[in-house]
């Protein structure tokens, strides 16, 4: 069967090449990645730290733009032209990869243990018995505040929604900063910094996200619908026209000082690092009443693998246990804070607003995003329905009940979760 | 009149040389000259189209191995409620976007090639090139000017709205789901109205002027002039003009991908069959790509281009009369 469709594959492979990639030579190493962000600091920092210890590996770090990433990544896996090391998307892209054998099983791989259980189950089997991607980092979801903006006001950052809400309404009165700095238009940020970034308090962190996947809970449970219901109160707070306002621009909005509350993702920090001019505090999701426990979306985010059709797997391995080593992870760490090691061995990380956040793991507990494991598997997908319905209930056009029934409907057309 | 082109070109003799040529030769001369265009063709578009076609009726299961299923694909596509929900909402948000285009674009271009091709007109040629020049720019930065002259943050719309009183007017039209698809629509009528504007005009300029002068002498005035001889006369340039529109926007995906993503929010309100496909074949985000449906969504989209224009070539252009200079 596979031999008589190699004609139609033919149109993929050439497609591939055209991207203009050529294949890996011996002796060096290139690094697919969607971390165009980051280069500089590949470059600059990381990759001469690795030559350190080898100095015969050339490697070279070939980023795409991430919103193509996942498409150009499986393009040029077919028509065997990608790199020889693969960054990995947490959970099902990455686990696709694995199955149609682009991935190498990384279980032998020396410092593996040096990670988590937690760690590791974004990049393994559903069973847990292979894992194919080295962890690399996290990213942690919370809010970043203006603390001029909270000294004009007189306020402390809120522990409680009821305290947050005081907050607001104070900020709001006073007028000079846009209470929340959040738009619609991109939609993603109203689900990731919205939905996930407040709702692990509201579902309870890992007892809920399993609960969901086992089936003895639905989106469409009190608990849900109270996220949507938080969200929904957030509209009068934010900016007008925040249905046309675009990620860059509540960016840009927070680093001029016009914002005071930024829904945030830990990596914004270098963001803000680079072009805000007044001092940037931060507090996790703020307690619903009655709450006493903490948690925080404590999300594995990106993680590095070696392409099965690499023809220098070895140099590819050598990059890997590197990887998994605690001079690796501090010197990630720091070289990008925000994005914190998921590696068990202690790191001190010097940027404060990064130390503040990964403080957190102390306190509360730590989940990853509830959408992202397994429930994303079929159509419509779960995601991208979350996006959309958290960005509608915010604008105002779907009640936050009949956000969860949708959300829940959509899923039970095709997830039957095991008995 | 209708085949009088066809006549002018049927009675054309055959060069002596190519008559007298031995036809071996004249194959190879053929060959020689339609070779590399038939070859690049082959290649480029209608093999691409029809393995296109061939990988719509196979699937795949997780370990990435095909299975051939016919037309199950497209069974799905068209009632699953699933598939099909999102498709027909493509394919309507598609029609408006062709509509606007129709009843704006068009009817705005051939205005202003009228307008172009007055005699006495001063400054003609700058018009000309000041509207041609956005259909020069690239769809990225139309888009992200665009998104900022409209951004309810930075924008200069809200701002000059309020100069003129009508500040009340101002909303964030690319967010609400009611105005995001009309707005985009009219961005790239505002991008691309050079091009019906030069193809007519160019059209006007061959009008004889014995015609134009022979109306002027019956006492007819410019507009009439235009209504009542000008446009019968460019009538199959416009034929020509909305096909060339109806296979652009039916194709459309850049403007679109580059404003709103490949989600086309707000709630799907400026998903046009472009942007459906992309999420279906590419992916998006956490959803994975799959190359199959995408295939049958493409090669649905290609039969609706089709369909569009056999209805054109032998519905409308059948009863275009044509005139010869």
């Amino acid at each position: 069967m596979n031999k008589g469709i190699a004609w139609m594959r033919g149109g993929v492979a050439l497609a591939a090449l055209l991207t203009g990639l050529a294949a890996a030579q011996a002796g060096s190493l290139k690094i697919e990645s969607w971390r165009n962000d980051d280069a500089d600091i590949w470059n600059s920092t990381i990759i001469p730290a690795f030559n350190k210890h080898y100095p015969d590996i050339k490697v070279e770090f070939a980023p795409s733009a991430p919103a193509d990433y996942n498409a150009a990544l499986n393009a040029r896996l077919d028509g065997g032209t990608a790199g020889d090391l693969i960054t990995c998307r947490p959970f099902d892209a990455s686990l696709q990869l694995y199955q149609k054998h682009q991935l190498d099983g990384l279980n032998d791989l020396k410092g593996m243990d040096n990670f988590p259980d937690v760690a590791k189950a974004a990049w393994s089997t559903d069973d847990g018995k292979v894992t194919f991607c080295v962890p690399m980092a996290s990213v942690i979801h919370g809010f970043f505040y203006n603390q001029d903006a909270f000294k004009k006001v007189g306020a402390k950052p809120p522990k409680t929604m009821a305290e947050f809400h005081e907050i607001l309404d104070k900020l709001k009165k006073d007028g000079t900063y846009t209470p929340i700095d959040l738009g619609t238009a991109d939609q993603w940020e109203a689900a990731t910094m919205g939905f996930q970034n407040i709702g692990p308090d509201y579902w309870k962190g890992e007892q809920g996200r399993l609960a969901l996947i086992a089936g003895k809970e639905k989106y469409s449970d009190p608990e849900y619908v109270a996220v949507f219901k938080e969200l929904a109160s957030w509209a009068p707070y934010m900016g007008s026209g925040f249905q046309a306002q675009k990620y860059p621009d509540s960016q840009n909005l927070f680093s001029l000082g016009k914002a005071a509350i930024y829904p945030a993702g830990s990596w914004d920090i270098s963001t803000f690092r680079k072009d805000a001019q007044f001092p940037i505090g931060a507090f996790p999701p703020p307690l619903p009443a009655g709450d006493t426990d903490c948690y925080i979306s404590d999300h594995t985010d990106i993680g590095m693998g070696v392409n099965a059709a690499s023809k220098n797997k070895e140099d590819a391995k050598k990059f890997l246990e590197w990887l998994a080593t605690p001079e690796f992870a501090e010197l990630y760490a720091n070289a990008l804070p925000g994005f914190f090691p998921l590696s068990k061995a202690p790191v001190t990380i010097k940027d404060p607003l990064a130390a503040e956040m990964v403080g957190w793991r102390k306190d509360c507990k730590s989940t990853i995003r509830n959408s992202y494991q397994i429930l994303n598997r079929g159509t419509p997908n779960l995601e991208n329905e979350l996006w959309n319905v958290s960005a509608q209930v915010i604008n105002g056009t779907l009640a936050p009940d009949a956000a969860g029934k949708q959300l829940q409907t959509d899923l039970d057309k095709w997830y039957k979760p095991a008995k | 009149m209708r085949g009088s082109f066809a006549k002018r070109t049927m009675a054309e003799p055959l060069s002596q040389v190519v008559a007298s040529m031995p036809r071996g030769r004249f194959l190879a001369l053929m060959a020689l000259f339609l070779g590399p265009a038939v070859a690049i063709y082959t290649l480029f578009s209608i093999y691409p189209l029809i393995a296109t076609m061939a990988l719509s009726t196979y699937t795949t299961d997780s370990s990435g191995a095909y299975q051939f299923v016919g037309l199950v694909n497209f069974v799905t596509l068209l009632t699953d409620a699933v598939w099909s929900k999102p498709f027909w909402n493509a394919a309507w948000n598609n029609l408006v976007f062709f509509a606007v285009h129709m009843l704006v674009q068009n009817p705005i271009g051939i205005a202003l090639a009228g307008l172009l091709s007055l005699p006495g007109l001063k400054l003609k040629s700058l018009y000309r090139t000041v509207i041609f020049l956005p259909t020069m720019l690239s769809v990225v930065i139309v888009g992200f000017s665009w998104n900022l002259i409209l951004s309810p943050l930075w924008g200069v719309a809200e701002g000059a709205l309020k100069a003129v009183g009508l500040g009340s007017w101002f909303a964030p039209w690319l967010g609400l789901p009611s105005t995001a698809l009309v707005t985009l629509a009219l961005i790239s009528v505002w991008q691309f109205v050079g091009i019906p504007m030069m193809l007519i005009y160019a059209a006007l300029l061959n009008i004889p002027d014995e015609l134009i002068d022979a109306a002027r002498v019956d006492g007819l005035g410019h507009f009439r002039i235009f209504w009542h001889i000008k446009l019968p006369l460019v009538l199959p340039t416009i034929g020509l003009v909305s096909i060339l529109t109806f296979v652009g926007n039916f194709n459309a995906f850049d403007l679109i991908y580059t404003v709103k993503g490949a989600l086309a929010g707000p709630n799907f309100a400026s998903d046009i069959l472009g942007t459906f496909f992309y999420r279906t074949f590419f992916g998006f985000q956490l959803q994975l790509g799959n190359p199959t449906m995408g295939a049958a969504v493409a090669t649905v989209m290609f039969f609706i281009i089709l369909a569009g224009v056999c209805l054109y070539l032998f519905i409308v252009q059948r009863r275009l009369r044509r005139y010869a200079f």
